[in-house]
């Protein structure tokens, strides 16, 4: 048994399998099979080591008859590397003596012969080690390319573990088998964390090296309330947790019991808990959970779905429709494309940015690219006749880039009508409020939208200069910080000066911590991950908005983050001492 | 078990990289003798002449001396075929 402490960033208690993912840059850890199954690792490894040759024969023949045998011979040199009975040896070796797993052997294996290489005095042999990490990844990309393939249908339960969930190997997993994320790097924002939130399941993230520590098929207690992660517990752990986890689902039926009662405060006034979702089919859970629509629906993933491909315009239209169909008349606020600066795009970038989160992301993005920005503008168009579709843009920093996208949204309405295809003109165009430039900007550009959405995770880290993902750094990422609330308190008032909605559908809004802060500042639409609307409704209905302004404007005073956090932290005490 | 050794001196200027290992590997690798290679050295080593990972870790720079040792029933032919090789300095220059 082995207690390992990490970021708890999603509640919840859950007992499962570990399913390990690997990521191609990253050392294997050792992993020891049982004796029965070495054989079945040396097939493994016999068979990515055929199919690495077979690759590396047909590359050499087109390289050879493109470029010349020049150019081809270093792909003869790998070959005789894969081919080399030394090597080879040694793998299996390493795969019957040390009882590793196939990916195991080849990584030390390989790891061993760099290290000589690298020794070596003269830079013309040193070099070569270059060619012993070439192969050693095309080994390990056929070992775990299988696996790949497998994660989309899963045969049990599982709880994933991986260095850090990759978006496109989120989008790969068969989500009902997932119970929970245990991953070595990220912090409450991380992508991990937000899936693990919008699905509902535990996950423990920042554990160091945890994915060196579990095996596949180690017994995994996940406790994302506590971020604690234990690895094959005993008896007594498990009997434990398992009445937690009943204690959990307890609980979890009480919030339930509220989700047909309105987010109103004690004193009458009614606040609008909406859900954040990333996929059509969440919709039904975010309704079950109490939303009244849908506050965020983040396009992108359908993009990092797709693979390799964008999105057709029929393709997306009919995750759009989907997506109201299943509201049945309640609101869809859909954010146009916000990809870019995930690790996602910059692998694919022919040139990767030196700095993407200030780079070419998000709505600079798609008004660098009209054509994909049309497609994705006219499916929405198209399917903004079956509900109601009320659209956002991301990332606005200038009111040009609003005024931009906005006349392109025009030019799409006018094609379609040309086509004779009907769309709302009428349609609400709202702008994301995320960058500080916007924010002190939000007079002016609330006389040119319909509703403002604070994006609080982008707003905290463009200005606190923090990127969330360095853990070096994470530390100082916090929306407690007075300089951040005090740009969501003035872009509230903007909208309410200008007669415009406004809604907050960060991480903040879910977390029930701020939720008399944000009341107090005005908020009165909150758009969350489905799990948090009924605890964040129980908040509303524990306390009156006259309470909440008097929070408000204490946190107001304060001049550090920790007294914010310290004060909002006493006052739940307060308010709902069984959950606090 | 017939044996056969000849001395060589690595004569091409970027020495014993990855192309001439190989072509050396493939050549060795045509006969059923083992073939043994050994560098004389401060620190001297003896790799599989049939290994191109090996042969490349002998760090055989230009002007390196090496014993090509063979055992076996092609020994001669397979150790005055390799010598030949070397000699003609890998058809590089």
């Amino acid at each position: 048994m082995d207690i390992k402490k990490g970021i708890g960033v999603s509640p919840g208690i859950v007992i499962s399998t570990a399913l390990v993912l690997e990521a191609e840059d990253l050392v294997i850890p050792r992993r020891q099979v049982e004796a029965e199954n070495v054989p079945a690792e040396v097939v493994r490894f016999n068979d990515a080591l055929d199919g690495s040759i077979n690759d590396l024969v047909l590359l050499r023949d087109t390289v050879a008859s493109q470029h010349g045998k020049e150019i081809s011979a270093i792909f003869d040199f790998h070959l005789g590397l894969l081919r080399d009975k030394t090597v080879v040896d040694q793998v299996v070796a390493e795969i019957t003596t040390g009882r590793s797993t196939a990916e195991y052997a080849v990584s030390v294996v390989m790891r061993r012969f760099g290290a000589t290489f690298q020794q070596m005095s003269d830079r013309f042999f040193s070099e070569r080690v270059k060619d012993i990490h070439d192969i050693e990844k095309r080994l390990l990309r056929k070992l775990i390319g299988k696996r790949h393939e497998d994660l989309a249908k899963l045969d049990h339960d599982v709880i994933i573990i991986a260095h850090d969930l990759l978006p496109s190997q989120t989008a790969m997993l068969d989500k009902r088998r997932v119970k929970g994320f245990a991953t070595d790097v990220g912090g409450r924002t991380s992508h991990t964390a937000i899936v693990a939130r919008a699905m509902g399941i535990p996950a423990v993230v920042g554990l160091g090296n945890i994915t060196a520590e579990i095996s596949g098929g180690d017994i995994v207690i996940i406790d994302g309330s506590r971020g604690v992660v234990i690895i094959n517990p005993d008896e007594q752990q498990l009997a434990e947790h398992r009445e937690l986890e009943q204690r959990l689902l307890r609980l979890g039926t009480e919030l339930a019991s509220l989700r047909d009662l309105p987010a109103q405060t004690k004193d009458g006034h009614t606040i609008s808990l909406m859900a954040n979702i990333e996929f059509p089919v969440e919709v039904d859970d975010a309704l079950n959970r109490g939303a009244l629509g849908i506050g965020l629906y983040r396009t992108e993933f359908l993009y990092l779905a797709g693979g390799d491909h964008e999105p057709s315009e029929e393709e997306q239209y009919r995750a759009y429709a989907d997506a109201l169909r299943r509201l049945g008349g309640k609101p869809l606020v859909i954010r146009t494309l916000d990809l870019g600066a995930d690790k996602y795009t910059q692998a694919k970038a022919a040139n990767p940015e030196r700095n993407p989160f200030l780079g070419d992301r998000s709505i600079r993005l798609c008004l660098h690219d009209i054509p994909m920005f049309k497609r994705q503008l006219r499916a929405i168009m198209r399917a903004s006749v079956l509900g109601d579709m009320r659209i956002m843009f991301p990332m606005i920093t200038t009111i040009m880039e609003l005024r931009q996208a906005t006349m392109v949204l025009r030019d799409v309405m006018e094609e379609l009508e040309d086509e004779g295809i009907e769309c709302r003109r009428e349609i609400p165009i709202g702008a994301m409020i995320e960058v500080p430039s916007a924010a002190i900007m939000a007079d002016q550009i609330a006389k040119e939208v319909s509703f403002f959405s604070i994006g609080t995770n982008d707003l905290i880290q463009y200005t606190l200069a923090v990127d969330r993902t360095n853990e070096r750094v994470a530390g100082l990422f916090s929306a407690a910080h007075p300089a951040v609330l005090k740009l969501i308190r003035d872009t509230i008032q903007s909208a309410d000066r200008n007669n415009i909605s406004c809604s907050v559908c960060g991480e903040m809004a879910g977390e029930s911590l701020y939720t008399l802060l944000l009341l107090g500042l005005g908020l009165k639409t909150f758009s969350m991950n489905a799990p948090d609307v009924p605890e964040v409704k129980k908040v509303i209905r524990s306390t009156t908005l006259e309470h909440a302004v008097w929070v408000a404007g204490q946190v107001m005073s304060f001049d550090s983050e920790r007294q914010v956090l310290h004060f909002l932290r006493e006052e739940m005490r307060k308010l709902l001492p069984d959950t606090f | 078990m017939p044996t056969a050794a000849k001395e060589v001196i690595i004569s091409n200027s970027l020495g014993l990289h990855a192309r001439p290992a190989m072509q050396f590997v493939d050549l060795a690798n045509q006969f059923t003798a083992t073939i043994k290679v050994y560098k004389r050295c401060s620190d001297p080593c003896e790799v599989d002449g049939k290994s191109v990972m090996q042969m490349i870790t002998l760090e055989a720079a230009a002007g390196t001396q090496l014993e090509i040792c063979a055992e076996g029933d092609d020994a001669d032919t397979a150790v005055q075929r390799l010598a030949a090789l070397v000699d003609s300095k890998f058809g590089e220059e």
